[in-house]
């Protein structure tokens, strides 16, 4: 998935150099640039870091060192939906770590990857802030509490009678 | 006047001024507290954590390079804390340390290896992983081994703060961090100019010089070869340190003769072409300022000996290359006479002729594999060497450098001007060409010494009167400072006519091909001062102060290159430059 | 346009009637409610936690009844978190105070119709601790999750609409930053500040007081304000529901602050994993902007101040204060050493005064109610409250405030409502990966920054986790040192190294590969990031199993010394045995084994081959007899 080729349109990359053109006067605007770019395109490929350091008149060096310093930052493209599943302490009191091999497990990847069809990536994630429901999960930002490993796998495939 | 601070280390009172950190004052008591990331004008960050002190009122241990002196601060540098201390951090760091000391490139001189000898480490102390980097040898200079970094950043803050070049930065966070090119390429894929800062200024043999010594012992053992060295003018102000004499000491005859023991090979003197560079140079200024087509090239005139230098213009303006000389380096020029004039002259192929610049620069590596610097599918130079690989392979000779009583160079490439020796020093090729451009213009101009211009200040101006007009020219070394130059000459704030550039800070002495002393020597001695210092003075003793005086220029001319700017010397001695990304 | 206290006044009289129907008690709220247009307020939390739970659609529903049955006198409110998250989504109806808990789509048409329109209260649909045994329904304030609790931090929320200022203004919100900027000197917010003793929230509890002194004493015409809102504890969310349920407080007292340091630029630095804070918040800026509230010339007093979000974007080391600084200046977010400190030389190089956003949530409370009321709270070295995040294995998940000095057994037994399925308790851990775990010996201490750091642990931000006997500690010990290591920025090498090296050594313990010298060397790891590294992070990061190791060292022995995890949680120490009582022998396990690790005759006991078992489950998923276990 690393290697797929970039997909980035005339109008994505419009409205990044807008942006960083309207941004990149204030103080310590790299990190609200490169979100902003991950929220256009859903991801942080080279051909995106190199639009930003040539627009920005940084070195390209220091942006793929900001945007790998931060874990919220990808450089691969995300399945089409989106697992997270807490790994905050709260929810690894109650289980979680279950949770998260068992939909590994199902979906035969392992966190931080993407499936080969391009459905599905799993990523964990420090608290949500859902303590109240640990376990949790969430799918495309839809959040499932008080998960147990099999109920998680059936939440995982719903999303496939969806697809 | 700055303000005075009393403090105690280890109980000894010590006066420093305001502003001075704890391990800058414990100099002042002769206590030397190690560090490893810590690198004067270069890096302070307080990251390895080796150089932590105990200060009285504070809790746990703080780094010395980072904390200034305060008035009546109590700092113990040698508690068993601190001992304990820094014994673990060095074991940590050794446990993810590639420990292939025995076939390390930085041999004894490594730092953490001297580190882990005066702590008594235990290396096997913690359980590691090793590390399975990937080696870059994508470029023709340098050589990144991630595997011996230790993550103090002395290279990174050298690429990105002294030189604003950010070939390599930090990727990753914790555990995995490392140093590395945007998207773990090899640097062959960034801007990177091949100075080779980075390695004169890492502790370990994380970052080397990607070596031709074999190629050399090659040549040397093919009884087909014909095997010319020349070297550059400050080889003769370093190389001594290779064979641990004090920085700033003169070797100019032993380097000849120990090459000249090196096997059957001619020892020439690249002042030489420095000499012919200003000739040809100043004859190019001249005719920049006094021509009247409309299509002439554009002023300021920037120098065009140093190759990190171009190679930084071709990446980041482009807009400025007609501003470049088009004179090729004094290497590149070297290599053309002897590929045709002097093979001509003693009937050798010029297949058969191997020529070894000895010089004290990696981006010269790069030069040398410069299409335009062939001809006929044959490189002008066939192997660039450092001062440090010289050094190495006299070393590997077995050759007692220090007694050598000395030699003079090859004829016909022997005799040079004080001006082309001091091509090694920030300043030295603008002061060049001012003597000769003076003596030419004015004729009867009998100054030789233009003191503005010297100096290790990263950037110098100087107004002179010649020619009855007053000449506005710029000095910079350090890329970080070029870029400052440029920048101020495209927004128009500065109006010079010529500007010299060298890559790095203090010009050839202070090289990335240099070599390499340890911390404490860069924290404590203006190396940059003391090596310049041998080329001013070799200067102020020869005869000959200007380059266009030196017979050897003269017969060069007249046997072979006919005309500055012309003919032949405009075939071989003039070049062009290509614009990159 | 400029805000005046005469404006002000006017703004609070118009709403205040309607917020105070929620804080009195029923008889007086329902007289209160006659004044104001609502007959009833129904209030939704749409904090994360209920959100979660699907409050949402609660609202959804909820809405639609009242379209569509025409109800114009009844007022929806979506306000931040109740406390109890473990109960969402939480519904509540004023004047009454009905606490309803666990609310569905289908419950809330049930409220609207049964209760709102013919006033049956839904008791079937109320928290049931909130039902008396003769029918009484009791107010939230009377029951044991709140009784014990005291809110100054989360004073408004769950009582107010966080994205309605004027409700805010009605419980005497900017009137503090009016008295500062019009009737108090730089100098005297300093000293009311020391003399509340209130001390920073986010972990290392310094004073605030002072911190403010020593920014306004530096030198410079550039200043800032920084709000700390990168909560990355695991398990931690008091400061999520700050902003979420009474942003206008964060911004109140970060003004304050901006006049007494002389800044007027302020930023928030919040985690992006938090969205519905960020959103509030740039509601609450958005509208304390309109009302002149931020921006130029406040009150007319000529002070400037206008606050920027900055989002964070996943690194627990931004929490530490020059990190985030250095986040903030666009760099990877890696601390600094100090000295030169923030308030010398702080965000973008220029003085700068740092808080956490509960510290903030108490300052305005502070000027009006003045330093004396606040220091007779808590303890001799801890004043005022502290907010935790209970949670873990505790029957009342959710967030509390409390006095300092009130005990853990206070909190745990009476406001957590105990530890769940008869379990027992083991221990506490506070202080995130920071901090330690308590055991049950120590579970009467009072809280405070000085008895938790004497017990090995500190306060920290406010997470709260609490942890039974199935808890095996030296894997909570890992699970922490897991956290740190991938956190750790990676710049100063005993953190980078050690904190790898530590979770190592403490692998290797529950894997069954260590031997008892592995002890030593965890302790002398310990103590040199202690003492070695550049940054809390690393100096903290060993806390975890330096509190486990002293209070629960016989489970680490027996880890090493028999291969074994009381509490069943190693894997690699378990091994699956069958119960030859128990097993029928009908070979299903057998069968299903991968490896073929099961042997046995049909209708006789099977048996497990340890050597070859790799521990998958199988067996024990598929055994319709239980007789598989682990030991």
């Amino acid at each position: 998935m690393a290697n797929m080729a970039f997909r980035g349109t005339p109008k994505q990359e419009r409205e990044l150099r807008r942006f960083i053109r309207k941004h990149k006067e204030q103080p310590g605007a790299l990190m609200p640039v490169l979100q902003e770019a991950q929220g256009i395109y859903g991801y942080l490929p080279k051909e995106v870091q190199q639009i930003i350091a040539d627009e920005m008149g940084i070195p390209l060096s220091q942006v793929f060192g900001v945007a790998t310093f931060y874990s919220q930052f990808t450089l691969t493209p995300k399945g089409e939906h989106t697992i997270s599943v807490c790994l905050g302490t709260a929810c690894y009191v109650k289980g979680a770590d279950k949770i998260l091999a068992a939909i590994e497990d199902r979906l035969g990847i392992k966190a931080g990857e993407c499936t080969p069809d391009g459905l599905f990536s799993i990523d964990s994630c420090r608290c949500l802030g859902a303590c109240g429901l640990a376990p949790v999960m969430t799918v495309d930002g839809e959040v499932y509490g008080k998960c147990t490993p099999e109920s998680a796998v059936k939440i995982v495939e719903s999303y496939y009678e969806e697809v | 006047m700055k303000k005075m601070i009393n403090l105690k280390i280890n109980n000894i009172p010590v006066t420093v001024p305001e502003g001075t950190t704890v391990l800058q004052a414990a100099k002042h008591a002769n206590i030397e507290i190690p560090s490893l990331c810590y690198l004067k004008d270069v890096n302070c960050i307080g990251a390895c954590r080796v150089c932590v002190v105990e200060i009285k009122g504070r809790r746990g241990l703080t780094a010395a390079c980072t904390y200034p002196v305060e008035e009546g601060l109590e700092v113990l540098t040698n508690t068993a804390m601190v001992r304990k201390s820094r014994k673990t951090t060095l074991e940590l760091i050794l446990s993810t340390h590639h420990k292939k000391c025995l076939s390390c490139v930085r041999g004894n001189h490594c730092e953490l290896q001297k580190l882990a000898y005066d702590y008594g480490i235990n290396e096997d102390h913690f359980k590691d992983d090793e590390p399975q980097y990937e080696i870059d040898d994508s470029t023709p200079y340098v050589v990144r081994d991630n595997n011996k970094c230790i993550q103090c950043l002395r290279c990174v803050s050298t690429c990105n703060n002294v030189q604003q070049i950010g070939a390599i930065g930090q990727i990753r966070r914790g555990f995995d961090v490392r140093v590395g090119s945007p998207f773990d390429k090899g640097l062959d894929t960034t801007s990177c100019v091949g100075c080779g800062q980075c390695i004169v200024s890492c502790p370990v043999g994380a970052l080397y010089e990607k070596s031709n010594i074999d190629d050399v012992w090659d040549a040397i053992a093919d009884p087909n070869k014909h095997v010319v060295f020349f070297t550059a003018p400050s080889i003769a102000a370093t190389l001594g340190e290779c064979f641990d004499m004090p920085p700033g000491t003169h070797v100019e005859d032993k380097m000849v003769q120990a090459i000249r023991m090196l096997g059957d090979v001619k020892v020439f003197n690249m002042n030489v072409t420095a000499d012919l560079t200003i000739v040809e140079e100043a004859n190019e200024l001249i005719n920049r300022i006094t021509s009247n087509k409309l299509d002439k090239p554009p002023l300021p005139m920037f120098t065009s000996c140093c190759p990190g230098w171009i190679k930084f213009m071709e990446h980041n303006y482009h807009d400025l290359l007609p501003n470049l000389s088009t004179c090729k380096s004094p290497q590149g020029m070297f290599g053309a006479l002897l590929k045709t004039y002097y093979c001509q002259k003693n009937h050798i192929d010029p297949k058969d002729l191997f020529v070894v610049s000895v010089i004290p620069c990696t981006a010269k590596k790069f030069e040398v594999e410069r299409p335009e610097l062939t001809m006929k599918g044959l490189p002008d130079v066939d192997v660039a060497l450092t001062t440090r690989e010289l050094g190495r392979m006299i070393m590997g000779a077995g050759i007692s450098f220090k007694d050598l009583a000395g030699e003079e160079f090859d004829n016909p490439f022997a005799i040079a001007s004080g001006a082309g020796k001091i091509f090694g020093a920030t300043g030295g090729v603008m002061e060049a060409a001012l003597r000769t451009a003076a003596n030419i213009l004015d004729g009867t101009n009998e100054k030789v010494d233009f003191m503005d211009v010297r100096g290790t200040t990263g950037i110098k101006e100087a107004t002179y009167r010649i020619a009855g007009k007053e000449v506005d020219v710029c000095v910079a070394s350090g890329l970080g400072n070029a870029r400052k130059v440029v920048e101020m000459i495209k927004s128009g704030e500065k109006n010079y006519l010529f500007v010299e550039i060298m890559a790095c800070p203090g010009g050839c002495i202070n090289g990335g091909g240099q070599p390499i002393q340890r911390d404490y020597v860069r924290n404590w001695v203006d190396l940059k001062s003391l090596r310049s210092a041998v080329l001013y003075d070799s200067d102020k003793e020869n005869e000959m102060r200007r380059s266009h005086e030196s017979p050897v220029v003269q017969m060069l001319y007249d046997e072979f290159l006919e005309k500055p700017g012309k003919g032949k010397a405009h075939a071989f001695l003039h070049t062009h430059y290509t614009p990159r990304d | 346009m400029t805000m005046t206290i005469d404006r002000l006044t006017e703004i609070k009289k118009k709403n205040e009637e309607l917020v105070m129907v929620r804080r009195l008690v029923a008889s007086k709220a329902e007289e209160m409610a006659k004044h104001t247009a609502y007959r009833k307020q129904i209030l939704v939390c749409g904090g994360t936690g209920c959100t979660s739970s699907g409050s949402h659609k609660v609202v959804d529903a909820l809405e639609n009844e009242i379209k569509e049955k025409g109800l114009k006198d009844v007022l929806i409110v979506k306000t931040g978190c109740f406390g109890l998250c473990a109960l969402g989504p939480v519904v509540i109806v004023y004047p009454e105070g009905c606490f309803y808990s666990q609310t569905t789509p289908e419950g809330a048409k049930r409220i609207i119709n049964e209760h709102i329109i013919n006033g049956m209260i839904c008791k079937d649909l109320l928290y049931p601790e909130t039902v008396h045994a003769d029918g009484e329904i009791l107010p939230l304030s009377k029951t044991n999750f709140y009784a014990k609790q005291m809110r100054i931090a989360l004073k408004n929320c769950g009582v107010i609409d966080p994205e309605n200022i004027e409700e805010y203004i009605a419980l005497d919100g900017y009137k503090a930053l009016h008295k500062v900027l019009t009737e108090m000197t730089q100098d005297q917010v300093i000293d009311v500040m020391l003399a509340s003793g209130l001390r920073g929230r986010g972990g290392a509890g310094f004073p605030t007081g002072r911190k403010w002194a020593f920014c306004k004493s530096s030198k410079g015409d550039i200043k800032y304000v920084c709000c700390n809102a990168d909560e990355g504890d695991p398990g931690a969310f008091m400061d999520r529901s700050i902003l979420e349920g009474d942003p206008h407080a964060v911004i109140e007292a970060m003004a304050i602050a901006g006049y007494t340091i002389g800044a007027s630029q302020g930023y928030v630095y919040v985690r992006a994993e938090y969205p519905i804070a960020v959103e509030r918040l740039k509601i609450a800026i958005g509208q304390a902007r309109e009302y002149g509230l931020l921006g130029k010339d406040i009150f007319g007093t000529g002070f400037n101040f206008d606050i920027e979000i900055r989002l964070g974007a996943g690194a627990f080391v931004c929490g530490e204060e020059t990190a985030l600084m250095t986040s903030i200046e666009g760099k990877r977010g890696e601390p600094r050493p100090r000295p030169p400190f923030p308030a010398v030389k702080g965000l973008f190089g220029k003085p700068t005064v740092l808080n956490n956003v509960e510290t903030y949530a108490n300052v305005a409370q502070i000027i009006l109610k003045g330093a004396d009321w606040y220091s007779s709270i808590g303890t001799e070295t801890s004043k005022g409250t502290k907010v935790f995040a209970l949670g873990g294995k505790i029957t009342n998940v959710g967030l509390v405030e409390v006095p300092m000095g009130t005990t853990l057994r206070e909190i745990i037994e009476e406001i957590g409502g105990g530890i769940p399925n008869g379990k027992k308790f083991k221990a506490a851990q506070t202080g995130g990966p920071s901090g330690g775990c308590i055991p049950s010996v120590h579970i009467d201490t009072p809280i405070d920054y000085e008895s938790l750091a004497q017990i090995g642990s500190m306060m920290g931000s406010g997470g709260l986790i609490i942890m039974d006997e199935d808890t095996c500690m030296v894997d909570i010990a890992k699970f922490y040192l897991e956290f740190t290591c991938e956190e750790s920025c990676g710049k100063c090498s005993p953190c980078r190294i050690g904190t790898k090296r530590l979770l190592h050594l403490l692998d290797d313990i529950t894997k069954g590969h260590s031997t008892m010298e592995d002890l030593d060397k965890i302790d002398e790891l310990a103590a040199h990031m202690k003492v070695s590294c550049l940054c809390a992070l690393g100096q903290t990061a060993s806390n975890p199993v330096v509190s486990t190791l002293k209070y629960f060292r016989e489970e680490y022995v027996d880890h090493i010394k028999n291969k074994r995890c009381a509490a069943k949680k190693c894997k690699d120490l378990l091994h699956y045995v069958i119960d030859p009582d128990k097993c029928k022998g009908c070979t299903l396990c057998s069968r299903n084994c991968p490896v073929g690790a099961i042997s046995g005759k049909v209708k006789e006991p099977h048996y497990i081959d340890k050597s070859v078992c790799i521990k998958c489950g199988l067996c024990k998923q598929n055994c319709k007899f239980e007789a598989v276990y682990l030991d």
